[in-house]
């Protein structure tokens, strides 16, 4: 199936991301902010880097791009998006997701690998993971403390909309462990670690993030 | 030309690390007595003629719009020169 990867100006994982997606078994198609256009894709994945600078706030100037505007009304339709560290703060900039992102508690970028737990594989992007999977896969922001307030963070743990918690210690100050994150159809996942970084052995901590990316096939066209 | 002033600030139960090591930075630097400091952001928004009550509710959009995430922060909107606090809204 056919998977576009937007690039924003300041997008630093785009390509990981295409080559990710190839590995997982799609055909990956490169869609550029500027445009007013999906190309046609099954699904779309926001990358992670530094859109626009990360100028005002993380997203908030990507989220009024053109893309963006195809890609929030495709969600609303159930298109499959997964944004990934910038791409979750993108969502949260967007409405599509919940909550925000800010910077790290203890001020640091943090660039590790990173314990997780997928704690809700009912996503078409979790759905190749066994429940409770834990895996290990690229942490790398500076603005990746989630909050919410409790209320939406308790909708959230009651709904299983919590996708990933961090493992072995809280790496940014992220309420209650969060790592990622679905909307209420499940269609929509922000995600703060970087699975695409994680998809070889030859390079990062092995291959626990390709499942991201070979999961689409079978819960799409079930 | 009439000048708008937004600033927008983290509410106060979201946690400021930049406010906080600025604060942790002072002592450093000999001052004493500073009891927290938060960091916002101070927007000044040129308008072609007159402010007028709908230009200011269009400033209020933009301001909630683009210039805060009503999520994590609260904004303020003032005329400068004029000595009345600003309508602050969540």
């Amino acid at each position: 199936m056919k998977i576009g990867v937007v690039t924003f100006p300041g997008s630093l994982d785009d390509v990981d991301a295409q080559r990710a997606v190839r590995l997982g078994g799609n055909e990956a198609v490169a869609l550029w902010h500027g445009d007013h256009d999906l190309q046609g894709v099954d699904a779309v994945v926001l990358p992670g880097g530094f859109s626009y600078g990360d100028y005002l706030r993380c997203g908030a100037i990507s989220r009024f791009s053109p893309v963006m505007t195809e890609v929030i009304a495709a969600a609303g339709r159930g298109l499959p998006v997964l944004g990934i560290c910038n791409g979750f703060q993108i969502l949260c900039e967007s409405h599509l997701l919940p909550g925000a992102l800010i910077r790290n508690d203890h001020r640091k970028f943090v660039c590790r690998d990173q314990r997780l737990r997928i704690e809700n594989n009912r996503t078409p992007w979790t759905s190749s993971y066994d429940d409770r999977a834990e895996i290990t896969i690229v942490l790398k922001n500076g603005e990746g403390s989630y909050v919410a307030d409790t209320e939406t963070l308790d909708r959230l743990e009651g709904e299983g909309r919590v996708v990933a918690r961090y493992l072995d210690g809280n790496p940014n100050g992220s309420l209650r462990d969060i790592a990622g994150i679905t909307n209420e159809a499940g269609n929509v996942v922000g995600l703060m670690p970087h699975p695409e970084h994680a998809i070889e052995d030859l390079c990062g901590p092995g291959t626990d993030g390709l499942g991201f990316f070979t999961g689409l096939v079978e819960k799409t066209f079930a | 030309m009439a000048r708008v002033v937004v600033d927008v600030m983290l509410k106060p139960e979201i946690l400021d690390p930049q406010g906080k090591a600025v604060h942790g930075a002072l002592p450093r630097l000999g001052f004493d007595g500073v009891a927290d400091v938060r960091q916002g952001k101070r927007f000044e928004i040129d308008l072609d003629g007159e402010v007028t009550e709908e230009r200011l509710a269009e400033v209020h959009k933009i301001a909630e719009t683009l210039l805060s995430n009503p999520v994590i922060e609260d904004y303020a909107i003032h005329i400068e020169g004029d000595a009345a606090p600003g309508k602050r809204r969540a």
